[in-house]
């Protein structure tokens, strides 16, 4: 292409070689000259209309979490840049492919105050991957091509575009697209280190009680099916963190569950009783280890990482296995000898059998009293045949949502994992359904987290986007009130929330809803919601008091089990 | 409190705006005081230099460091303790001549220190001192307690390995292989 464009064009060329078809956005005055020019291409770049930046953010989380590919979002300067910030961050912590196009001041009014004028690149970097801002219009091509490279590359990430406003109207003459998949301070993906491959080998093929974690790096590394072939080689049994929950199947054999805070008895009480902990693709958070002093001592932890910064970060790895788990599970296959541990696979299913007559059959199938956000969860995802995208806000419901909805293919949990961020869910679920139009997607909201970015509703109504939204109301904001009630003596500051009438709001925008009260019209409710072609949203009235068990106390030990009813 | 030793953290990065701020925020975060900070161009084109020195444990320094090599613009960094380092820091004391003039014992001290006389004017005197903290910190105490100081300055260390061989030269070629 030899003729003359403009940066605007630039960078839009550049989003369409790198084959995005899909961006959220809000226009302002820094990138106007951007959103001209998306007119002309509107027929190939599909824009969606956010109400807010955040929601832009939080959107491109979504459709990079489903669809693998990354998000984008495109935003003006100042406090439409500072609003992406809580998404940005969001993205980092839970290793989202997101690219943020923020719109900047002309560059002769850089660092002068000048209207909307905030340092986001500066703002940003402690929460970017990469940050960078484009003061030249023949540094477009350039930058775009890094930024793709970088946010998907390795371990993912946000990655901040800022672009001035006189590099959106200024001319490039030889416009030239090349991606790039090199940058020499940055090396993505660390060689696979042989001998640490045979010497994890040799500890699972020694192992009595090996045991694995399987986190998102699985899902990121599209590594799904090498980690099922190595587990089923070995017969290992595999809990999940919440967010590798879909790497593998809710009911394979070998899956013995989710990890955590509010995850199953079995996986936390067995770290620390197998000999050999194999993480995968996960970071032992602290909402995962509990208290470090007591975590796993007596196991020999294997930790496989794409990301060298996080072997030995919280826990001690003896065999330290660096690379892509594509390419390192595949590795290790080979090397391992065929094995079962069906006595040891058989203590995880007592484990099983306490938590289900302590907590889950009074969650699932409780038969008097109030609504149960458990039961309403798992009628939902049987009712999709287990099929459906799961997407949460952030509270109760959320541990509620991966604990009792049910996986059947990967890339099914859409969810604020790291940052724990309220008011994910609604931007995130309209991400979702863009990032796999063909699947359903299901919403599940707190009355408080749905109220932080409830103008998203606007959003569906314009595009007709078709998400379930499941809004699990208990008019409390339920997991601060859990804690007051454990932990500080039921002194409930500031937890109680008047709401409004949900059902009206959503028909306000034009989406159908219902109030659910009672458990007689709930199956019928749902049927309705998931029959509807197009958005629907039920308000469930849910127990006002209800407790999410069972629960590890932060910072104790991960065998430190609250089970409330037992 | 536990155990804290001075490290040297040398990190390499390319030249682009805004590193610096990268990569004190690592050490805030985890909050770590940045004892002496120094940053030029590296003998390698477009590649520049941190030096950095902090108070920390081993597990902690070790945490630091990947986290600033994870840094997309961040060639490589490293860190070391002083037995494996030839360091040095420059100071320089602002003196008063009338006083210098004064006071004949001034002179031993700066013969004793081996010390330079930078520049000389009719009201002032600057002397530089190169060497370890302990040394221009003695100076400083000495010239304080005998003439007083009028100004004094002390820059960040300045550090080389005396390892055999040379990491990012070597780190250099084995990316462009890479390259190509």
């Amino acid at each position: 292409m030899s003729k003359e464009i403009t940066g605007s064009e630039a960078l839009i060329l550049s989003l369409l070689n790198e084959g995005v078809d899909t961006i959220f956005g809000y226009p302002g005055g820094a990138i106007m000259p951007v959103f001209d020019c998306l007119y002309d291409y509107r027929n190939k770049i599909n824009h969606i209309l956010v109400r807010h930046e955040q929601g832009a953010t939080h959107a491109a989380e979504g459709y990079a979490r489903t669809s693998g590919k990354v998000g984008v979002a495109l935003v003006t300067s100042g406090p439409g840049a500072t609003n992406t910030i809580t998404g940005i961050a969001d993205a980092m912590i839970d290793s989202t492919p997101m690219i943020v196009i923020s719109g900047q001041v002309a560059s002769s009014l850089l660092g002068s105050d000048a209207f909307q004028e905030a340092d986001v690149v500066g703002i940003s970097q402690p929460v970017t991957k990469w940050a960078y801002q484009i003061r030249r219009p023949e540094d477009i091509a350039w930058a775009v091509a890094r930024a793709f490279y970088i946010a998907a590359s390795g371990r993912p990430g946000p990655v901040l575009l800022d672009i001035t406003k006189d590099a959106q109207f200024g001319k490039v003459s030889n416009y030239e697209y090349k991606k790039a998949s090199f940058i020499r301070s940055y090396q993505p993906i660390p060689e696979v280190n042989i001998p640490a491959i045979e010497e994890a080998a040799k500890l699972i093929n020694q192992a009595k009680k090996p045991y694995a974690l399987v986190g998102q790096g699985v899902i990121l590394g599209g590594a799904e099916k090498e980690l099922l072939t190595f587990l089923e080689k070995a017969g290992i049994p595999a809990a999940s963190t919440v967010l590798g929950l879909s790497a593998m199947p809710t009911d394979h054999p070998l899956h013995v569950g989710m990890l955590g805070m509010h995850g199953n008895i079995g996986p936390n009480q067995k770290t620390n009783e197998c000999d050999v902990l194999i993480a995968i693709g996960m970071r032992f958070d602290d909402r995962v280890t509990g208290d470090l002093k007591t975590y796993a001592k007596q196991a020999k932890v294997i930790h496989f990482d794409i990301d060298p910064a996080e072997i030995d970060k919280n826990v001690y790895a003896h065999v330290k296995v660096l690379g892509d788990a594509k390419q390192t599970l595949a590795a290790i296959t080979e090397k391992i000898e065929e094995n079962n541990h069906k006595d040891w696979l058989q203590e995880f299913r007592a484990c099983d059998q306490r938590e289900y007559d302590a907590v889950i059959k009074y969650e699932l199938y409780p038969t008097t009293g109030q609504l149960k956000m458990g039961e309403v969860i798992r009628k939902v995802s049987e009712a999709t045949d287990n099929k459906a995208v799961l997407v949460t806000d952030v509270g109760q419901h959320q541990m509620m949502g991966v604990r009792y909805f049910k996986y059947s293919q990967s890339r099914s949990v859409v969810t604020s994992g790291g940052l724990g961020t309220m008011g994910f869910g609604l931007p995130a679920a309209i991400g979702a359904k863009y990032g796999t139009p063909e699947r359903t997607v299901c919403l599940f909201v707190g009355d408080g987290g749905i109220q932080m970015t409830i103008q998203e509703l606007g959003v569906i109504m314009q595009y007709g986007v078709n998400v379930k939204i499941i809004l699990l109301n208990n008019h409390f904001l339920g997991m601060v009130r859990q804690w007051q009630e454990l932990f500080f003596e039921e002194r409930y500051s500031e937890t109680v929330m008047t709401n409004p009438d949900f059902v009206k709001i959503s028909n306000a925008y034009d989406i159908p809803a219902r109030k659910v009260e009672t458990r007689e019209e709930l199956d019928d409710a749902i049927a309705e919601m998931l029959n509807y072609d197009g958005a629907y949203l039920l308000d469930v009235q849910v127990e006002t008091k209800g407790m999410v068990y069972p629960m590890v106390p932060a910072g104790t030990c991960v065998t430190n089990i609250l089970l409330g009813n037992e | 409190m536990e155990n804290k030793t001075l490290f040297t953290v040398t990190i390499f990065s390319e030249n682009t705006a805004g590193l610096l701020s990268q990569v004190t925020s690592v050490f805030t975060r985890r909050q770590l005081n940045i004892e002496t900070l120094s940053v030029s161009p590296s003998a390698l084109e477009g590649i520049h230099k941190f030096t950095v020195t902090t108070f920390s444990t081993k597990e902690e320094i070790e945490k630091v460091v990947k986290q600033i090599d994870k840094k997309v613009d961040i060639l490589k960094a490293y860190f070391n303790t002083d037995e494996e380092l030839v360091h040095q820091e420059i100071a320089l004391y602002k003196l008063s001549t009338p006083e210098f003039l004064r006071i004949p014992s001034v002179e031993e001290l700066i013969r004793k220190y081996n010390a330079q006389i930078l520049d000389i004017t009719e009201t002032y005197v600057v002397i530089q001192k190169t060497g370890y903290y302990a040394e221009t910190q003695s100076l400083f105490k000495e010239l304080s307690e005998l003439i007083g100081v009028l100004q004094f300055i002390r820059s960040g260390r300045v550090a080389i390995t005396k390892s055999k061989t040379e990491r990012l030269s070597d780190m250099l070629q084995s990316l462009d292989k890479k390259q190509k």
